[in-house]
Order: structure tokens, then C-alpha cells, then sequence
């Protein structure tokens, strides 16, 4: 039996709360993208402890409402995900627990991985190590921890209610390897890293040539400039790589109403393919509730569901939103009304979601008032006993009927995947 | 139809289904040294029962040992797995007293295959796993051993690039891969290389056939067939 070494890494963890936005049509949040992640930051590292709410929205001081066409639309990508990545580069700060030992805490960063901060916690353990070869791994309530999962999804995914710090255990023996893939240390991860890369050029490019030519030392300035959160330089090296991203189709849907024209999509060299690579994990609970503490603690990984699967945006005359996306991904959980009363009719259940799965219905866009908004989603329920319940990306809780184009350009991790964690409620 | 001269090698994930099912009747009627492919739902969401369209294909223990240098896999009789298994074994089977033709003093390595479709790529991918006659896993460099000498000399040269080890997508357990990336490349290659303008449902019939022609060799795994059937 060998120690299991507690490191108590501190999880500083704010999570920014959607206030509910009744008049303003929540796309201008797309417009205050800059304002917005401004706010996260400054809140962030501002609370020490406890919940930031955060306005996903800007406050106008009038009762106006905003323009229809933004103010500040950022066609450039890059000061888009400029935004992004110093937004989700925030650290959450660990306690990491190591039996008996005083609590290490450390500040992670969300779009790290666990196992590159072993360099950082060995040294503080190393008295207490017994002879013999190291594999670090965690354990989160007796979870083994996916280390190929970044940080901050973990969190998202298993701390409903953020915990702060959240407490987790380091082990350097005992490797759990029929729950965990092999680690063997920083390679792994690396290698496990470019791999998503190509896969998310595949899926935004149609191939993964310009991952695959990246030359020795850009691949290796990549994966440094993650390691170490160094913001610049991954955006000097990964802008090389041309990954096309989407457009942004609130700008383009205000100008198209504006001008009356088609408007002619400006494309890079690579075909835009017009799909985004997504990471899906779904929780799935049993029980009703009210309360996120009330979700039960995850044992096992059998509880929750990964769908790798690309989403393809849909350019039509209405905007394609978030909930758009999750039709697509969990289609089990989307029934058309008329499709529910086909049901009743007395067609197969598996028939409708088959239908429902190929040709993916879209939510209505309802003019109003000269403003294009995207029409409140219906509950999203099977029967009044499935619902999702809580959506997260990047530690924020976006509204349904965001625009899925600016989650698409906006919270991708560094693999430029959108890694989204969904707790759902079912029927059991 | 689907034009075949502007296809791109890829599959959706509806074409795959029917293709896998040709597969799987094409692989029993021709290859009888081999068991038959089966075909496994995916498990999506646990509180749900999979849904019957979605699905991979799954061969099981099948022996890649080399008696020597020179022989084929497809020389050496099948070690009888009898009934279909779930897709969950990997326990350990007690092993069967089938002959083997050659020499007992090296033990002997086994491997299950499955064919699972990827949504990212579009294609499918073989997924691989190999274990001792005692279900002791094999780790990558064991299984190089097993391989005819073009595969490992490949694996040797960009080994991170060719078989990648993950998670499996549903069984949730460590499998190796033989990554897919240019895959739709050389599928497309096949098909289209000899001037010859099949229809897509020719295609489609004979994609995983093919496929399998080519990835199959990695192991040393030989089919015979040809295109113009």
C-alpha cells in the first residue's frame, strides 16, 4: 500500500452567472465580447472567495434598445480570441491534498493539463515519497482524473457548484490503468494535444496539412507557449496555421438585413468547411433539482456521456445558436412538438429521433420590432422528464440562444476545440 | 447520385452502416479462416438504450503471432472463439485446445479488432488491442514484435503519427488506433485509380472491403478480393 499523497491545489474559480436579460436581446453580448471578458477578468481575480456574477450583456444606461448592427464587430478573429484565451487563461486555484502532508495549493490554469504541474508538486512532496518510480495521477472524490481533459473542463464538469479551492488528491503510485490511459509525463500530453489540433484542423479545414507541416521548432513553440499560458506566442505560432473560424453570422445576418444582399462570405485559402470541432460531456442525473449542490458527487466516468462530434453550422436566414448546436449533438433530448403528438399517434419513439437527428429543426427567428432575435427556446425536454440543466463552457453558463458562431469563435480551447459540459436531467 | 468522380473518400455515417454490413457478409463468405465480424449498437448516454443505427464492428482474438518470418497470418488455423461475444471481454478465456500450426516456444499474442466510424473524419478506423493467452495486455513495442518488418519499420519512423493509443470512444478503456487521416485520400485514390467511373453503390458496397484490404496489412492480415467483382 503505498501513500496517497495529498496536494491541496486551490481551485480560485469564479463563475459568472447569467443575470436574466428580458428586454435586451442577449446577442449583443456577441457585440461586447471585449467588454465582457474584461469584466471576468477584473472580477475574477478580485474575489477571493464566493461567486462572481457576471452580466453576460452590457448594461446600457437607457431603457434603449442597443443597435441592431454592434458597435464593435470584430471581423478579425484574432483579437476575438485574444479576448478568449487571456479570459479562460485564468487560473483556478487547487488545494491539492496529500495525506497528512500541510495542503499544496497551486493556481492551474483552466486551459493546462494536470499532469504538467507534477514539475511543481513533486518538490514539495519529495520528503515524503517513498523509493521507487513515480506516475503521478488525481483522484477527485475518488475519481481518477482523465488527464488528457484540460483543467478547467474537469472543473466545469465535475464541481457543479464551484468548489473554491477545489480539492483534490495527487497520487504517485497505484496507477489506475484500467480506468486511465497511460501518461508518461509531459510527452503524453503533448502528443495527446497536437493530436486534438489535427483533428480540429481536419474538421475546420478539411485537412490536417498545416498541422502536419508545422515545422519542428513552431510545434514545440505551440506547446510551450500552453504549457506556460504565454498568450503572445501562441498566437503568433497557431495564426500560421490558418485555422479557418467561423464567421461571425450576427454580423453578417444585421448586414445582410441591412443591405439586401447576399453577402459574399470572405474565405482564406483553405475551404471553410463551416463545421467546429466540439467535445461534449454530459452528465446525466436522476433526480430533479434546484440546487447545483444538490447534483451528486461523480464516481465514476460510466455516469457521464463524451460526444466528439463536429457541428456544422447551418447558414440560413436565421441564426444558428447554441441550442441549435445541442439539437444536433443530443438529439435524444429535442422533440419537435409535432413530432411529440406524432408520437402519441403511435410512431416508433426511435423513428422521430432518427427524423429529428437528419433533418435538424431549426428555432424560429421572430422579428421584433425591426430586431433580429433569436425566439426563446421551447424547454428543451423529451418529456417532462429530460431537460438539460446546466450548461457550461469555460466556466461560464451561456444563455441557449447565443449565437453558436461567437461561442465557435470565442471559447475554444488551444486545441481549438469547444469543450462543453452539459448536466442533464432523465427519466431513470 | 453521388457523382463518384467528385467524392472526396469520405463516408456519412448512414453509408458507413450499410457499408459495414456488406463488409461483414463479403468478410464470412470469403474468409473462412477467419471468424465473422459483428456488429455492436454504440453505447451513446447511459440512461439510453443505443440507438440501433449507430454502431461499430468488432473481431475478436484474433492470433497475431508469427510462427515465422515468412508465413502469412491467413496460414494459420483460427483459435475457435464459438459464440458471439459482447463487446466487453478482454477477461480471461480460458484458451482453447485448437491446433496451431507452429512452435509452441514463444506464447502466443492475440488481438481484437473493431471498425468504428469517426465523425470528424468521416471514414472508418480500425481500433486494436492485444493481449497474452492470460488477457495480460500488450503494450505497443510487444505488438511491433508481431508485425511484418514493412509495418514496424513504418511504426518506428513516425511512430506517434501512425498508431496513436486513446481511450476507446464506448468501451472507455485504453485501445490503440491507426489514425485516419489520410484515409479519405487514399480511399478515394482506390476507387477512382484505374479509370474506371463506378456508381456509388458499387463503391459503398466495396468501401470497407477495401479498407480493410489496405489497413489489414499492418497486421500482416490478408483478404483476397478484387475491385471488379
Amino acid at each position: 500500500m503505498f501513500f496517497a499523497h495529498h496536494i491541496i491545489l486551490w481551485f480560485l474559480s469564479f463563475s459568472a452567472k447569467t443575470e436574466p436579460i428580458s428586454s435586451q436581446p442577449f446577442l449583443n453580448a456577441a457585440a461586447g465580447v471585449g467588454g465582457v471578458a474584461a469584466a471576468i477578468l477584473k472580477s475574477g481575480f478580485n474575489s477571493g472567495n464566493g461567486s462572481t456574477k457576471v452580466c453576460m450583456g452590457r448594461r446600457n444606461s437607457s431603457s434603449n434598445p442597443s443597435p441592431r448592427i454592434p458597435s464593435h464587430h470584430s471581423s478579425s478573429s484574432s483579437s476575438c480570441s485574444g479576448q478568449l484565451l487571456s479570459f479562460s487563461s485564468l487560473f483556478l486555484f487547487f488545494y491539492i491534498f496529500f495525506a497528512n502532508s500541510k495542503p499544496f495549493q497551486i493556481l492551474a490554469p483552466r486551459i493546462g493539463y494536470l499532469p504538467l504541474l507534477a514539475p511543481l508538486i513533486k518538490p514539495y512532496f519529495s520528503s515524503t515519497l517513498p523509493p521507487g518510480v513515480d506516475t503521478i495521477w488525481f483522484d477527485c472524490n475518488g475519481l481518477p482524473l482523465k488527464w488528457y481533459i484540460p483543467t478547467g473542463v474537469l472543473f466545469d464538469l465535475l464541481c457543479p457548484e464551484p468548489e473554491r479551492p477545489w480539492n483534490i488528491t495527487v497520487h504517485f503510485r497505484g496507477y489506475p490503468g484500467n480506468v486511465l490511459i497511460p501518461c508518461e509525463g509531459e510527452d503524453s500530453v503533448k502528443w495527446s494535444f497536437i493530436n486534438s489540433l489535427k483533428e480540429a484542423a481536419y474538421i475546420m479545414n478539411g485537412n490536417c496539412k498545416n498541422v502536419m507541416n508545422m515545422s519542428q521548432s513552431d510545434q514545440l513553440e505551440l506547446w510551450h507557449s500552453v504549457m506556460n499560458g504565454n498568450l503572445e506566442a501562441y498566437q503568433r505560432v497557431s495564426s500560421k496555421l490558418k485555422l479557418a473560424t467561423v464567421d461571425d453570422e450576427y454580423a453578417s445576418l444585421c448586414l445582410q438585413k441591412s443591405q439586401q444582399s447576399v453577402i459574399e462570405t470572405d474565405l482564406p485559402a483553405q475551404a471553410k468547411t463551416g463545421r467546429v470541432p466540439v467535445r461534449l460531456y454530459v452528465l446525466s442525473v436522476s433526480k430533479d433539482f434546484d440546487d447545483l449542490d444538490e447534483i451528486p458527487r461523480v464516481d465514476s466516468w460510466e455516469k457521464i456521456s463524451y460526444i466528439n462530434r463536429p457541428v456544422e453550422i447551418r447558414k440560413e436566414d436565421k441564426c444558428f445558436t447554441l441550442h441549435d448546436a445541442l439539437k444536433i449533438l443530443l438529439p435524444e433530448l429535442f422533440l419537435d412538438e409535432s413530432l411529440m403528438n406524432v408520437k402519441l399517434g403511435g410512431v416508433d419513439l426511435e423513428d422521430a429521433v432518427r427524423n429529428s437527428n437528419e433533418d435538424v429543426t431549426s428555432v424560429k427567428v421572430v422579428e421584433d420590432q425591426g430586431q433580429n432575435v433569436c425566439k426563446q427556446p421551447e424547454a428543451c425536454r423529451i418529456s417532462s422528464s429530460a431537460k438539460i440543466k446546466l450548461i457550461r463552457i469555460q466556466g461560464i453558463e451561456p444563455k441557449l440562444e447565443i449565437p453558436f458562431s461567437w461561442v465557435a469563435n470565442n471559447l475554444l480551447n488551444p486545441d481549438y476545440f469547444l469543450h462543453v459540459c452539459v448536466c442533464v436531467k432523465v427519466a431513470q | 447520385m453521388m457523382d463518384v468522380l467528385h467524392w472526396d473518400g469520405t463516408l456519412s455515417a448512414k453509408d458507413f452502416r450499410i457499408g459495414a454490413f456488406a463488409f461483414a457478409q463479403k468478410w464470412e463468405s470469403r474468409n473462412l479462416a477467419f471468424p465473422p465480424w459483428s456488429w455492436l449498437p454504440c453505447p451513446k448516454h447511459p440512461w439510453l438504450a443505443p440507438p440501433k443505427e449507430e454502431g461499430y464492428l468488432s473481431l475478436e482474438k484474433i492470433c497475431i503471432s508469427r510462427p515465422n518470418e515468412e508465413e502469412d497470418i491467413d496460414q494459420i488455423s483460427q483459435i475457435d472463439t464459438g459464440e458471439e461475444e459482447t463487446c466487453c471481454s478482454g477477461n480471461e478465456d480460458v484458451l482453447d485446445d485448437a491446433t496451431l500450426v507452429q512452435s509452441n516456444h514463444h506464447e502466443l499474442h492475440y488481438c481484437d479488432f473493431q471498425i468504428v466510424y469517426s465523425s470528424t473524419f468521416r471514414v472508418p478506423v480500425l481500433y486494436f488491442r492485444a493481449y497474452c493467452s492470460d488477457g495480460r495486455p500488450l503494450p505497443l513495442d510487444e505488438i511491433e514484435k508481431e508485425l511484418p518488418a514493412c509495418s514496424s519499420k513504418e511504426l518506428s519512423k513516425k511512430k506517434w503519427t501512425f498508431i496513436t493509443q486513446e481511450e476507446h470512444p464506448y468501451l472507455k478503456r485504453p485501445w490503440y488506433k491507426l489514425h485516419p487521416c489520410g484515409t479519405a485520400e487514399w480511399m478515394k485514390l482506390l476507387f477512382l485509380s484505374d479509370n474506371a467511373n463506378p456508381k456509388f453503390e458499387v463503391v459503398l458496397e466495396l468501401y470497407l472491403l477495401s479498407w480493410f484490404s489496405v489497413v489489414g496489412q499492418v497486421f500482416g492480415l490478408r483478404i483476397s478480393f478484387k475491385i471488379s467483382d
